[in-house]
């Protein structure tokens, strides 16, 4: 079926822009990629699951430019024992990177392993993103996979004893990134990824993930405070017996953040946790879109999703758990909740549940509220003053989301950020 | 301690004038009782007091200590040395109680120019205070309120008490949603805190709470009014007539 001239015209018009790299051993999965993005047509105003954020500045083919913002501060888990993969602009940077080497991990630069004629990415770049093409298109997703110019292919072979840290720094104010990094995690391997910092201008990122049988993969990312960027991130992750993933993302600030999660759980008793927690105001605009598929018997997902609005700021969440005929005994969970600090900030939600087998157990709710006037005038009438009340519920207001994060001294250093952010409103 | 005077006060959303004059004055190390039936504005005293919104003082005046008390923020009572125990403790899911407590404490004592309490020196005086309420560590840690029981609330309720050490205590139907044991417990509580410098104003339904907690003077409350005061055989005069009877004698 022929695309709408509008979408024809403005897709044609953003892949002029691009050089589809050479690919060496993934040139044949970046083709295809690039066939599906020309079949799809990138998203529209117009198309259904882009009906509350607009993608036209992720879209279009000149990158609106962005500021390079200094906190001024350390950076986010500087003062962790982390192995750093630094990015500048979406471009590695071995000088700033640690040694890539660390036992029980393989980390390889995507251009690396493409060299190469055969190398075990090549199974799964651009796989699990074209498995998450339907039931519902993700253009900027196969975009991704046909023309990201860097990433790394990490293999997680053991327990590495300390985490991955991928940093993404901004030096460009009209930098357009396009990053895919593949992660593999063996039987019975496990290992945390980190992520922070403002990547670029315009920042098109796609983390494909397999766990196998009894694998763990924890992921936590920080999206800053590089107010001006425009980010569109994808998460696709398979996971097998018995193994875990467990992702927390906290967004602070931003323009335009469109957080995409893609979780199929294949194997019998696997458990998927994706949490998230935002806080922005003013042209905030943050969209987290789940889709979680349970195909295996007995297999646990969580969403819990937290956002604390104000100043005209808008949250999106639309989240989906699909449970195919024969997924018994599953346990999915989703909540989805906004905190609304004011009386022009908006929240819009679209839980979504779908089940075709019949001994499940699947709940998912979702609110908009503002502070507890009841419990703030408790806390006032103890002596606390209103401010201080205000912060101290809105942390508890996002506790539930925190609190997905196993790793007690990243959850803390998550914590600080959002006192920060609060602290620096008053 | 505290002086009230001709207070009046409407509810702010709707023309319903809920006190009508109301003059009471609690003397430090006294302890005041306020009895009344339904809807003779014993809640919304304790709420006026504490800084509640919802509530317009059309007229009158309310002095802690000297200082008019009014046009005060809910905050900057409780620093001047108010505290309300209230009827139904709120829940603040997320907030751990002892987070609560803490923040509570230092930020009264900053409030008033004095140096926070150290981790420590906190954790100690906590634990030792929660001990004679019978309130154990798993308490101190769950967030505020939620999921406690009634009598449990109630007891977290004189802890926060006993660590602000206020001038003027409220106690809002602390009896109300307790068996006779917790009851005993709570106004041990109380009567632990009686001293010469604090005064208390207890509001209740009814007379046996002050069985536990001894009132020096009780006053009766009644359509927005005291209308009757007296020792502590006015509260058994309630017990043992019902407000009908007292009403009826003022009216007379």
């Amino acid at each position: 079926m022929a695309l709408p001239e509008a979408k024809q015209t403005a897709t044609e018009a953003r892949l002029a822009a691009l050089t589809l790299p050479e690919g060496g051993c993934l040139a044949a999965a970046r083709h295809a990629a690039l066939s599906r993005v020309q079949t799809m047509g990138l998203p529209g105003r117009r198309d259904e699951y882009w009906k509350y954020t607009r993608p036209d500045t992720l879209v279009q083919a000149d990158v609106p430019e962005a500021a390079v913002f200094e906190t001024g501060e350390p950076p986010m888990f500087n003062d962790f024992d982390r192995l750093k993969v630094v990015f500048v602009d979406g471009v590695f940077d071995a000088e700033a990177s640690d040694d890539l080497s660390l036992e029980g991990i393989t980390i390889e630069r995507l251009a690396d392993a493409e060299k190469k004629d055969i190398h075990w990415a090549k199974d799964l770049y651009g796989v699990l993103e074209a498995r998450g093409q339907t039931p519902v298109q993700r253009p900027l997703a196969a975009l991704n996979s046909a023309f990201a110019t860097d990433g790394v292919v990490i293999h997680v072979t053991g327990k590495p004893s300390k985490p991955i840290n991928l940093i993404y720094r901004h030096a460009d104010t009209g930098s357009d990134a396009i990053l895919h990094h593949v992660i593999r995690v063996d039987a019975g391997a496990e290992a945390t990824i980190l992520e922070n910092g403002p990547a670029a201008a315009r920042f098109n990122k796609c983390m494909e993930i397999d766990v196998a049988d009894t694998g763990s993969l924890h992921l936590v990312r920080a999206q800053g405070r590089d107010h001006e960027r425009r980010a569109a991130t994808h998460l696709f992750a398979r996971l097998g017996k018995e193994s875990v993933f467990k992702s927390f993302t906290l967004t602070v600030n931003g323009v335009l953040t469109r957080n995409e999660a893609v979780i199929e759980l294949t194997g019998d008793d696997a458990v998927a946790h994706i949490a998230g927690a935002c806080v922005g105001d003013g042209d905030f605009h943050h969209d987290d879109t789940v889709f979680i598929t349970h195909d295996a018997l007995n297999c646990e997902s969580r969403q819990v999703f937290k956002k604390v609005l104000r100043n005209g700021a808008t949250g999106v969440f639309q989240g989906k758990i699909l449970v195919k005929e024969g997924a018994q005994k599953t346990d999915g969970y989703q909540i989805s909740q906004s905190l609304l600090l004011d009386d022009d900030s908006q929240f819009l939600a679209k839980p979504e549940l779908e089940i075709y087998a019949d001994d499940v157990a699947c709940s998912h709710g979702s609110t908009s509220g503002a502070i507890d006037e009841e419990g703030l005038f408790y806390l006032r009438s103890r002596g606390v003053p209103k401010a201080e009340a205000i912060d101290l519920m809105t942390l508890a207001f996002l506790a539930e989301a925190v609190e997905e994060i196993e790793d007690g001294d990243v959850a803390d250093a998550i914590i600080a950020r959002l006192q920060g952010w609060l602290a620096r409103r008053h | 301690m505290l002086e009230i005077k001709n207070l009046h006060v409407k509810l702010e959303d709707e023309d319903k004038q809920i006190l009508k004059g109301l003059d009471l004055k609690v003397e430090a190390g006294k302890v005041h009782a306020i009895m009344g039936p339904n809807g003779s504005g014993k809640s919304t005293l304790s709420y006026v007091l504490s800084g509640r919104d919802g509530y317009e003082v059309t007229e009158g005046s309310a002095e802690l200590l000297g200082e008019d008390i009014l046009e005060l923020e809910p905050e900057e009572r409780a620093a001047a040395g108010m505290f309300l125990a209230f009827q139904y403790p709120v829940e603040i899911p997320g907030v751990g109680n002892m987070t609560f407590l803490r923040t509570a404490v230092n930020a009264q004592r900053k409030a008033r120019g004095e140096e926070e309490l150290s981790a420590s020196d906190f954790l100690k005086e906590v634990r030792a205070k929660a001990k004679t309420l019978k309130i154990d560590a798993d308490m101190l840690k769950r967030p505020v309120n939620v999921g406690f029981s009634g009598g449990e609330k109630k007891r977290n309720e004189i802890l926060q008490m006993a660590m602000l050490e206020p001038k003027l205590c409220i106690l809002d139907e602390t009896d109300s949603g307790l068996d006779v044991d917790a009851m005993k417990l709570v106004a041990d509580g109380v009567n632990a805190l009686r001293d010469e410098g604090r005064g208390f104003l207890v509001i209740t339904h009814y007379q046996r709470l002050l069985d536990h907690i001894k009132p020096d003077v009780v006053h009766i409350l009644a359509d927005g009014r005291i209308v009757k005061t007296g020792g502590p055989e006015l509260a058994l005069e309630v017990e043992n007539n019902g407000y009908a009877g007292i009403l009826a004698e003022v009216d007379a």
